[in-house]
């Protein structure tokens, strides 16, 4: 009747200079769905505009969008932002066309969780909810 | 832990603020620790409420607005509500879309917002999310309804300064909102005024206007604004500040001030009240009865609510 459960926030951001976000928007779109919050911040953010509002918006999550294959540089400068913050609680997943290869070393470097092309909403979702404490 | 927190978040840190919201947002056990370390610094920010229709530029006229009190030297506290959906429980909150130039100023904190499950234009925590803002030194604090239809009035509520936003080509619908959203301004901004008929849009307005404060000690002044170009804001900041002077000499702000109180209480024993009812294991039971016997015609809803009560009143 009251449901007074917490919400699972995530804020979704397109960083650099990547015109590209219909992808952003329907995971945004599909966070929603499963009861999430999601902050959506739109195009062209740099590193340190994403992280402060990480931690204004206090979110469990920030997923990150890239499909110009910057994400090597950008998605590692958000990670150790973060770090740098003492945020490493927060969850940190980027997804766009990256290559095989470069997944391990995104890992590596912190980005719990990577999506490339033909990953399904589903697989966000729940990706997602295992994994925030 | 709570201590370090409203500590800190006194001093304005950025994360123990957001840290903060989270929680009386949740509404968690130590929501009432943080408001009552909270409360004691509040009373210092100017409230501005800005409600409107969907896509009648509200974060736009943010955005503007902030970067003027930021020039003064004003620090700003944003909170932007949109809706929560009612079927997922989920929302999407990109009001923070046309702010992102100002994230990485220290002086400006936004926070987005669901609804929640509240209706009126606001969510349930707002009073608290202002009082932080409030304590944590923001002089400013602006807060953004969800897009409003008619009726979505609580805006007043909370706000010092309630600024209702129109635009041009809306057409007679002006007239039809005569009751409730076109009662509450303190100042009435007619935005996109480079559109076509702007000019019909002011005189609706200016009617509307004239009818509401015949007898009122202050008309309601109508701004024209284009925020997108950022035109006209400097006239908005003044026609706030003039808002403000006015409700300091008419001893209004007092009034205000303490009608907030009022509906803040309303809202915090609601919702304890409720979760006592629908939450407590000793209630389900008699809940669960009753609600067969209002569907087999027994019993009527209103002596079903009766006999809750009863049953309230005597643990």
């Amino acid at each position: 009747m009251i449901n007074m459960e917490r919400k699972i926030r995530i804020l979704i951001a397109k960083p650099g200079l990547d015109g590209h976000d219909r992808g952003a928007k329907i995971v945004a779109r599909a966070l929603r769905d499963a009861g999430m919050e999601v902050i959506y911040t739109g195009l062209h953010q740099t590193p340190a505009m994403i992280v402060e509002a990480a931690i204004q918006e206090d979110v469990d999550v920030i997923g990150l969008s890239l499909l110009s294959g910057a994400h090597m540089t950008l998605f590692v400068d958000v990670a150790d932002m973060l770090k740098e913050k003492g945020m490493e609680d927060v969850l940190l997943l980027g997804g766009g066309i990256i290559p095989e290869a470069d997944i391990p070393k995104l890992h590596e470097k912190g980005i719990a969780g990577v999506f490339g092309p033909g990953t399904t909403t589903e697989d966000i979702v729940e990706f997602v909810k295992k994994n925030v404490k | 832990m709570i201590n370090t927190l409203t500590s800190k978040a006194l001093q304005g840190d950025q994360r123990s603020i957001a840290k903060l919201i989270t929680i009386v947002e949740n509404d968690t056990s130590d929501a009432t620790d943080a408001m009552k370390q909270i409360h004691p610094h509040t009373g210092n920010a100017h409230v501005i409420g800005i409600t409107g229709v969907m896509g009648c530029g509200k974060s736009t006229l943010i955005y503007e607005l902030t970067k003027k009190y930021r020039k003064q030297g004003k620090t700003v506290g944003i909170i932007a509500i949109d809706p929560t959906s009612p079927f997922s429980g989920g929302a999407l909150l990109g009001d923070r879309i046309r702010m992102m130039e100002l994230a990485m100023d220290e002086g400006v904190f936004i926070r987005s917002m669901g609804t929640r499950g509240m209706l009126g234009g606001l969510t349930s925590s707002v009073y608290d999310v202002v009082e932080i803002m409030d304590a944590s030194g923001k002089d400013i604090v602006l807060v953004e309804t969800v897009g409003v239809g008619q009726a979505e009035v609580d805006i007043i509520k909370i706000s010092d300064t309630t600024i209702v936003v129109v635009v041009p080509g809306l057409g007679d619908s002006i007239q039809t909102l005569k009751a409730g959203i076109m009662e509450i301004a303190d100042i009435y901004v007619v935005n996109k005024a480079d559109r076509q008929g702007v000019e019909q849009t002011v005189a609706e307005v200016q009617s509307l206007v004239e009818i509401e404060c015949s007898n009122k000690e202050r008309k309601t002044p109508i701004i024209e604004t284009i925020a997108k170009e950022s035109k006209h804001i400097d006239t908005l900041v003044e026609t706030i500040d003039e808002h403000k002077q006015f409700l300091k000499e008419t001893k209004k702000l007092e009034q205000q001030r303490r009608n907030r109180y009022e509906s803040e209480l309303v809202e915090i024993i609601r919702k304890k009240l409720m979760s006592y009812v629908f939450n407590e294991e000793k209630f389900k039971e008699t809940i669960e009865d009753l609600l067969q016997k209002i569907r087999s015609k027994e019993i009527d809803p209103h002596t079903a609510s009766e006999l809750i009560l009863k049953k309230i009143m005597k643990t």
